[in-house]
C-alpha cells in the first residue's frame, strides 16, 4: 500500500495534526513502508469469525447513579494553559 | 548494613519490622546511590528526594506503631505516566512537560496507603509508544549493564533503575511488551498481570483493551508482593475484574513437578539471536529438570499476524485516546494565533514527538472511512484466531515458554529510524496483550554480558501459577544474583 502526499496530508487532518512539508514526506515513506508490513492480516482467513473488541470478557458493568464530591474548580484548572472567571479560555470559535 | 539500596523487597521488610535499619537510613542511602549514579544510567524523569524523606518518616511512624506492611517505608520508582497528585508526570512527552496530577492513581494511592516511600519517577518512551526509550521527548535511558545499549522500553527507565540498584522495585505499564521486554533486557524481574487484574485509573491512556500495570523487581518473591499490594478491583476501571485477590507469596515455593510447560515452536525461529535461543533452550532443559512435563508439540499457528494486528488495533484505541491533548484542559498549548484550528492543529504538531505522531496518523487510517473493514475489523477478527491459539494451547498445558525478546538489548540509535524493525523487537511479548493473558519475563542468562528474559505465559488469572514456576527456576540458578558492575 503506497500512500500519496495528498493522502498523509487528509490523514493529518483528519487527526487534526500540522504538519509540515518535510514529514509529509517522511511519513508517507514510512506509514507506507508499515501498511505493506499489514498486509500479512489479509492472508488470515477469518470468515465467520466475530471480532475481539476486548480479551477479559465482563458482562455490562453498572453503578449506582450516586452524587459524590469532585475535584475543586481551581484543582481543575490548575494545569489549564489559559483560564479566565473560573473557566478554560479558548479562541473564538465562530469568527 | 553496608549497601542497603541492594536489597530486595522482602530483605528490607524483614530488616524494618526488626528495626535494624529505619526507612529513613534506608531512603537516604537509596537515595544516595541513585543521585550519583542515575547521570549515567539516567532511568529517572525526576527524583523526588524531600518527599521521600517525609514518606520514610511516616513509614517509620507506621512501623514503631506495629504496622509494617512489606512494603512499608521501602523505596520505589513510578514510571512517569502514572499520575502522582502534586508531582510533574510528563509520560514522557513535551504535551505533559508541565502537567501536575490533582489525584494520585489508583496503583500509586494503593501504595500511599501502606507509606511505599517513592524515590522518583521513571523515563519513558513518549505515550509509551516505543521499545527503548529513545522516543522520550527529554533523553534516552542506558542499560545499566552497557551504556551504549539501549534498556529496552517503553518503561526502559523503571527497569533500569531497578537493575542498576538505584530503587528497591517500580511500577511500569505494559501495552505490547512495555513491562517485560525491558525487564529483558535489563536482568530484572517485570510481570504484566491479566487484563482487568490491576486498575488502570490514574494511568495515562494509550490502548485500553491492552494497557495494564504491573511489577518490575530484583525477584520473583518482591513480584508476588508488589502484586499483592495492587491488584483487585477498583469501580473507577470498569474492566477490573471483581475477583478476589489471592496473596501470590503462599504459592511460590510448592514446585512444579508434573507442571505442563509447552514450548511454541513459532516463537523459536525468524530473526532470532541464537544465543539467545541457546539460553532459552537450556532454561527449558532446567525446567524439565525441576520436574516440569515439557511439551514441544504445541503450536501457536496465528502468531505471524500478532506483529500486524497489534500495529493496527494499538495505534487505532491510541489515536481515538490522544484526541483528548487539545491545548485547552490542561498541557502543550499553541498560543501564538486567534483561530480555533489552527491552535489546535499546532499544539498536536509541536507538543507530540514523531512516533506518537506516526501511530495517530496510522491509526487514524486504520479507521478511516473505507479502510476500516480491511484494517480495524479485520485485526479484530485476527484478534479472535490469535485468542483461540492460546485458549487451545491451555487445554494441554499450564504454562507456555519463550524467549522475552528475540535479542538481547541494542544499541541506541541502531534502531532509531527504522520502525519497522523497532517494532519487531516486541514480536514475541505483544499476542499476550492480544489475549490478556498473564506474562513474565525472568532472568535466564547472558549473551556478551547482556541479560537474556524468559518469558512465562499463563491462563487468565493464572498469576499464582506463573510466580510458582518463575520463583521455582530463579531459585535454582544463579541470574538474578549477577549485578552489573555498575551498581
Amino acid at each position: 500500500m503506497k500512500l500519496t502526499d495528498e493522502e498523509i496530508r487528509h490523514i493529518a487532518r483528519l487527526a487534526r495534526l500540522g504538519i509540515s512539508d518535510a514529514d509529509v514526506e517522511k511519513f508517507r515513506e514510512q506509514l507506507s513502508n508499515i501498511l505493506e508490513n499489514m498486509d500479512i492480516l489479509q492472508q488470515a482467513d477469518t470468515t465467520g469469525l466475530e471480532p475481539t473488541s476486548q480479551s477479559v470478557a465482563l458482562e455490562n458493568i453498572y453503578r449506582e447513579d450516586e452524587t459524590a464530591p469532585s475535584l475543586a474548580a481551581d484543582e481543575v484548572l490548575a494545569n489549564a494553559p489559559g483560564q479566565e472567571d473560573n473557566s478554560f479560555k479558548v479562541n473564538a470559535v465562530l469568527e | 548494613m553496608n549497601d542497603p539500596h541492594r536489597l530486595t523487597i522482602h530483605e528490607a521488610h524483614a530488616l524494618l519490622k526488626d528495626k535494624k535499619i529505619s526507612s529513613a537510613e534506608l531512603t537516604r542511602a537509596v537515595l544516595k546511590h541513585l543521585e550519583s549514579i542515575d547521570k549515567k544510567v539516567r532511568a529517572c524523569m525526576r527524583i523526588t528526594a524531600e518527599t521521600a524523606l517525609e514518606s520514610a518518616r511516616a513509614a517509620d511512624k507506621a512501623i514503631a506503631e506495629g504496622k509494617a506492611h512489606p512494603l512499608t517505608g521501602v523505596p520505589v520508582i513510578i514510571k512517569d505516566n502514572m499520575c502522582t497528585k502534586g508531582v510533574t508526570t510528563t509520560c514522557g512527552s513535551k504535551m505533559l512537560e508541565n502537567f501536575v496530577p490533582p489525584y494520585d492513581a489508583h496503583v500509586v494511592e494503593k501504595l500511599k496507603a501502606v507509606n511505599a516511600v517513592m524515590v522518583g519517577k521513571a523515563n519513558m518512551d513518549e505515550f509509551a509508544m516505543g521499545s527503548s526509550t529513545e522516543n522520550s521527548a527529554f533523553f534516552t535511558t542506558h542499560n545499566p549493564w552497557n551504556l551504549d545499549c539501549v534498556p529496552g522500553g517503553s518503561s526502559g527507565g523503571s527497569a533500569a533503575s531497578v537493575a542498576a540498584d538505584e530503587t528497591i522495585y517500580a511500577l511500569g505499564s505494559d501495552t505490547g511488551g512495555s513491562i517485560r521486554q525491558p525487564a529483558g533486557f535489563c536482568g530484572v524481574v517485570g510481570l504484566k498481570p491479566t487484563y482487568g487484574r490491576v486498575s488502570r485509573f490514574g494511568l495515562v491512556a494509550f490502548a485500553s483493551s491492552l494497557d495494564q500495570i504491573g511489577p518490575i523487581t530484583k525477584d520473583v518473591t518482591d513480584c508476588a508482593i508488589v502484586l499483592n499490594a495492587i491488584a483487585g478491583h477498583d469501580k473507577r476501571d470498569s474492566t477490573t475484574v471483581p475477583l478476589k485477590v489471592p496473596d501470590y507469596t503462599k504459592a511460590l515455593k510448592s514446585g512444579i513437578k508434573g507442571l505442563r510447560v509447552g514450548v511454541p515452536s513459532e516463537y523459536l525461529v525468524e530473526g532470532m539471536q541464537a544465543e539467545v535461543r541457546q539460553a532459552i533452550e537450556a532454561a527449558i532443559r532446567q525446567l524439565e529438570k525441576l520436574g516440569a512435563k515439557v511439551d514441544r508439540s504445541v503450536s501457536l499457528p496465528n502468531t505471524k499476524y500478532g506483529l500486524a494486528a497489534y500495529y493496527i488495533l494499538a495505534p487505532s484505541e491510541a489515536s481515538a485516546n490522544l484526541a483528548r491533548y487539545d491545548g485547552v484542559k490542561y498541557g502543550y498549548s499553541y498560543r501564538e494565533t486567534t483561530n480555533m484550528w489552527e491552535a489546535l492543529e499546532k499544539t498536536r504538531q509541536f507538543g507530540f514527538g514523531a512516533e506518537v505522531k506516526r501511530r495517530i496518523m496510522l491509526g487514524t487510517y486504520a479507521l478511516s472511512a473505507g479502510y476500516y473493514d480491511a484494517y480495524y475489523l479485520k485485526a479484530q477478527k485476527v484478534r479472535t484466531l490469535i485468542k483461540r491459539d492460546f485458549e487451545q494451547a491451555f487445554q494441554s498445558c499450564d504454562i507456555l515458554v519463550t524467549p522475552t525478546s528475540p535479542t538481547v538489548a541494542f544499541k541506541i540509535g541502531e534502531k532509531a529510524d527504522d520502525p519497522v524493525q523497532m517494532y519487531l523487537s516486541d514480536v514475541c511479548t505483544l499476542p499476550i496483550n492480544i489475549t490478556g493473558v498473564p506474562g513474565i519475563s525472568i532472568p535466564a542468562g547472558f549473551v556478551d554480558g547482556l541479560p537474556v528474559g524468559l518469558q512465562l505465559i499463563g491462563k487468565h488469572f493464572s498469576e499464582e501459577t506463573l510466580l510458582q514456576v518463575a520463583y521455582a527456576y530463579e531459585q535454582s540458578t544463579p541470574w538474578h544474583t549477577i549485578k552489573p558492575a555498575i551498581a
